[in-house]
């Protein structure tokens, strides 16, 4: 049964009147909002009284499958089998995709509305000397555990990047007779689950070597998590470089450490400082290295090279585990902290990231300018 | 101008040259010694390269060998604990090290596995649904916007994830546990052990709460390596599909989902190495159980990562070593799972461009 | 002949190694003898007993041998896949970048062998410079920078106003000032394709080689832009020699004093079936295959 549809009257065409094309025409919508509304009424209908189900979430999905079975049906008489299966298609797609987004919203508010509480500059300012069982969840802070992950993530960093960085340039630039084999062992090791990383640290640095629990050993476990990483996204960006660039270097006469340094790393300065900060953004919230590796405090401890530090991960992890409602509070806080800590590091990542190497700034402008050169 | 050298006469006169009216015999012979005259010219290197290439290579080397005393490491006492248990690391249920009693994996293996299916069940419909979104049903001016959010996803530690799984998800996800083992109990994966009965408190702390959770964490690195794979399909053969009257579904069809299905296996495998290895959420959720079964709604779960986490501070030695023989045989599973999804997207037609 | 003045700078040399001698200045003539070329075990490159080239096994060049008088514009033309840019890029031992690459003969300038002699390689590669099919300015430094770019790559070290000049009178042979004298601080990138090439050639410009290798350089620009181009080459051919590869045989016509023709059978290195001067090389070729080369019947 072909229903025919009623033709737009007929208006002027100028020849400017540019033709707005669109995905969804209006009698798709129709069909939409018609089939929402009569799947929900027949959901109302039926569901108390005749499915053995109850609860918003068999609500939902009950309504769901009827929606998609009516506009089925309609999309169906109204433009054929091929339409509706497109049609079915669509919503589908749509649906999944929500059901990957969503939980991010609503992780980002229910840790907003859980942590805010205990939110207060003494959070940053304050460590738990002071403490007790009965104390509110505004008293004292996690100042320690934010100077422990600065620290902890700083020496890694330290570490990691610079190592990273060269070797990629020896895998990709200077291309030795290691590289191969160099490059599976890379491989492999980003292939090391983080708890993994840290029992390494604790059986051979602490237990075997005979060290402490220190931020030290903190490092050194997010060390062991963060060198492939950034190995292997430095040699990624390195390798985006067009090969033209080294050639016409070379061909001007430059020697092979004047083409890395003056055409290859500036090319790529943007991604690798992009890939560097997602490195750390990732880094900053492993926990489970750090659960064997850096004991865990309650006051400050300055020096990350002896006694047990505490850091924001492992600040959660422990005291989300404690009875007391403040304690679960403070933690909830830590973990709003670690959260906007993530999502600033990785805005400003994206910000970078997405200048690409034409982008030439002010400072660098200025320097030109004094030579002569722009 | 065209000056010949003197002719080592090595070879007889081969065929002359086609056609060229002005090669000779002699040039033609001396053609062929050429092939000995070869030189692989000889690079030699300004100090400044020659300190730079040294310095690189050192760096290359420092992480070689760092990461090969790493691996030699977890391998040498982790066997230490194998010739401790023997074959029974492989059937044993059990985790007693330090009583001098036996261990094994038999009971942890399992359960990580199950949690990584369950996740994996959930999420691979979930990323291919939001991968096909990116790619080809949103507005190309929310294309960028949505990859960042996926990435976003992505930095989230999963410290965040497996606190909310815990606290908000979990109490509305065993109504759904218990929903499904009233309704599909026939089911072994839904059934519950009849002297548990089926009140709300069997159902916490379950392999299938756990699994949910670990899913969130690996859909955005499936959809990633998908969408990629899926925004390299053709254009030649989308259009040559619209032309023929296609819908965008036809086009999904018939174009990207056969071109990216390297993509798709291999984002899947991806996925699955990350949710074994996946340690703060499992740890915080599950309560350890060390009976393998079938059940994945019933109370009481594992995983090897859990189980380090938990075991580590009241372990000897012995019990070390254990935990490590477990964390090498964790660490060589995803090994072998990332290697074979590597190669399964580079292998295939959507591959090449692509990087894992 | 244009009204330019054009002078050609003499940046001092500081910091290179190289002897400086009258031979390293002003255009220099280049000779190729006994030049094979191999990639793997196929030849790309044969000519009568001169230069061949071999990519690991295969031989992609033999014998090959031209002589490159200076002051002049030489062009290789020939179908593709012949063996004309392999052998170009052995002139300024780029050959030997890619793995697997190597070769027998000499390469001599003004009568220096470049392989076994004792010039360093970026010597040989500032005095021997090269502009490529693709126009590739570096991306992170702007227009200026671009052009004196060659100088800090190669060590040369020039005060403010010599680099002013510097910039000034390259972008000017290039044909480029007038277009970008406003817009040096912006980035090489920004710059149309045209444009770009003509940067890269001042870039080449920059550091005063005595042979400039043009891998056509016109194939990926328009027409506006090619006879710019070419205007250019005319205008800097004596101060520099200028060897081009070329597949259009019109351009090889209006540019070079001599051609080279090569063509490779099939399964066979790529050869010189002919040379000579231009005029007679198109009109009257000794070669049956030159002569069906040049009017068209294959190619």
């Amino acid at each position: 049964m072909a229903l025919t549809l009623r033709r737009r009257r007929a208006t002027e065409v100028t020849t400017d009147e540019k033709i707005r094309i669109r995905s969804v025409e209006s009698i798709d919508v129709t069909v939409m909002i018609g089939s929402a509304i009569s799947s929900f009424a027949l959901t109302q209908l039926l569901y108390e009284t005749f499915l053995p189900l109850s609860g918003a979430l068999g609500y939902i999905v009950v309504w769901y499958a009827l929606f998609l079975a009516i506009s089925w049906i309609a999309v169906r008489e109204l433009r054929g089998t091929v339409r509706a299966k497109d049609h079915l298609a669509r919503v589908v797609v749509w649906s999944g995709a929500s059901l990957a987004i969503v939980p991010l919203v609503l992780i980002v508010l229910y840790v907003i509305g859980k942590g805010y509480h205990a939110l207060r500059p003494q959070f940053f300012t304050q460590d738990q000397r002071y403490v007790g069982a009965l104390s509110d969840a505004t008293e004292g802070g996690g100042s320690h555990a934010i100077i422990g992950t600065i620290q902890q993530v700083g020496i890694a960093s330290l570490i990691a990047v610079p190592l990273g960085i060269t070797t990629a340039v020896y895998l990709n630039e200077v291309k030795g007779r290691l590289a191969k084999p160099l490059r599976t062992v890379v491989d492999a090791m980003s292939a090391v689950p983080s708890i993994v990383a840290g029992l390494f640290i604790y059986a051979a640095w602490i237990l075997a070597l005979g060290n402490q629990q220190t931020g030290l050993a903190g490092s050194l476990a997010l060390s062991v998590l963060f060198l492939p990483t950034v190995t292997r996204t430095a040699e990624v960006v390195l390798r985006l470089v067009p090969g033209g660039l080294r050639e016409a270097s070379l061909a001007l006469g430059g020697t092979e450490w004047r083409t890395t340094s003056r055409v290859v790393l500036p090319t790529s300065r943007s991604g690798l400082v992009t890939a560097v900060i997602l490195g750390v953004a990732r880094v900053i919230g492993e926990t489970a290295p750090l659960i064997l590796t850096v004991g865990g405090a309650f006051i400050m401890n300055w020096n990350p090279l002896s006694g047990k530090q505490d850091s924001l991960p492992f600040f959660v992890f422990r005291l989300i585990r404690f009875p007391q409602e403040s304690q679960i509070a403070r933690a909830w806080t830590g973990a709003l902290v670690l959260m906007i800590l993530v999502l600033v590091l990785f805005v400003i990542a994206r910000a970078i990231g997405g200048r690409g190497p034409d982008h030439i700034g002010r400072l660098k402008k200025w320097r030109l300018q004094r030579k002569g050169l722009a | 101008m065209f000056n010949s050298r003197s002719p080592s006469r090595q070879w007889t006169v081969r065929r002359r040259a086609k056609a060229d009216p002005v090669t000779s015999v002699t040039d033609v012979v001396e053609t062929n010694a050429l092939e000995k005259d070869r030189v692989t010219p000889v690079v030699r290197r300004g100090k400044v390269d020659r300190v730079y290439r040294a310095v690189a290579t050192l760096s290359g080397s420092i992480v070689f060998v760092v990461m090969a005393l790493i691996g030699g490491f977890l391998l040498y006492r982790g066997i230490d604990a194998l010739r401790l248990s023997g074959w029974g690391f492989i059937t044993e249920s059990q985790w007693a090290p330090d009583m001098g009693g036996a261990f094994g994996i038999a009971a942890v293996l399992p359960y990580t596995v199950s949690i990584a299916l369950v996740a994996l069940f959930l999420a691979v419909p979930i990323s291919v649904a939001t991968a096909l979104f990116i790619t080809e049903y949103a507005p190309r001016r929310l294309r960028r916007f949505l990859t960042a959010t996926i990435d976003l996803l992505a930095a989230v530690p999963s410290l965040i994830y497996g606190l909310w799984g815990l606290f908000y998800l979990q109490p509305r996800l065993i109504t759904l546990s218990k929903w499904l083992a009233d309704n599909l109990g026939f089911i072994p994966f839904f059934k519950v052990n009849e002297d548990f009965g089926t009140s709300l408190g069997v159902f916490p702390s379950s392999t299938f709460v756990a699994g949910v959770i670990v899913s969130l964490m690996v859909i955005p690195i499936c959809t990633s390596v998908m969408r990629e794979v899926f925004g390299q399909a053709p254009p030649g053969e989308r259009e040559g599909a619209m032309a023929l009257g296609g819908t965008r579904w036809g086009v999904v069809r018939d174009v990207v989902l056969p071109f990216g299905r390297g993509g798709i296996i291999g984002g899947s495998m991806l996925g699955l190495g990350r949710a074994l290895g996946e340690t703060i959420a499992v740890t915080l959720i599950i309560s350890p159980s060390f009976d393998a079964k079938w059940s994945i709604v019933e109370q009481g779960s594992n995983s090897i990562a859990a189980l380090i986490a938990l075991k580590f501070s009241e372990s000897t030695e012995t019990g070390i070593s254990a935990l490590m023989a477990a964390g090498l045989a964790l660490f060589v599973i995803t090994l072998i799972v990332n290697t074979a999804a590597s190669s399964v997207v580079n292998r295939s037609r959507s591959g090449s461009a692509t990087e894992i | 002949m244009t009204d330019l003045q054009i002078t050609t700078p003499v940046p001092t040399v500081g910091s290179s190694t190289a002897v400086v001698d009258d031979d390293t200045r002003g255009a220099a003539g280049l000779t190729a003898k006994n030049v094979a070329c191999w990639f793997g075990t196929k030849k790309v490159l044969e000519g009568v007993g001169l230069v061949a080239c071999w990519f690991g096994t295969k031989k992609v060049l033999e014998g090959v041998g031209l002589d490159m008088a200076p002051g002049q514009v030489t062009a290789l033309i020939g179908p593709s896949g012949c063996g004309k840019s392999t052998f170009l890029r052995t002139l300024n031992r780029m050959h030997e970048l890619v793995p697997g690459a190597t070769l027998a003969g000499e390469i001599l300038i003004n009568g220096v062998d470049i392989y076994r002699g004792a010039i360093p390689v970026t010597d040989v590669r500032r005095r021997i410079g090269m502009v490529f099919q693709k126009p590739n300015p570096f991306p992170a430094m702007t227009v200026a920078e671009n052009v004196v770019s060659g100088l800090k790559l190669s060590g040369l070290k020039v005060t403010k106003s010599e680099r002013e000049d510097l910039i000034e009178s390259c972008l000017t042979k290039a044909g480029l000032w007038n277009e970008v004298k406003n817009r040096l601080g912006d980035p090489g990138r920004a710059l149309s394709g045209g444009q770009q090439q003509r940067l890269c050639i001042a870039r080449s410009l920059a550091v005063s080689p005595q042979v400039l290798l043009m891998d056509e350089p016109c194939s990926a620009l328009d027409p506006t832009s090619t006879r710019r181009i070419e205007q250019t080459i005319s205008e800097i051919s004596e101060s520099v020699t200028i060897v081009i590869v070329t597949h259009n045989m019109q351009q090889a016509q209006r540019v070079s004093d001599r051609c080279a023709f090569f063509l490779a059978a099939e399964n066979e290195p790529g050869r010189i079936i002919e040379e000579g001067p231009t005029k007679d090389i198109f009109t009257n070729p000794r070669d049956s295959r030159t002569e069906d080369y040049v009017n068209g019947r294959f190619g």
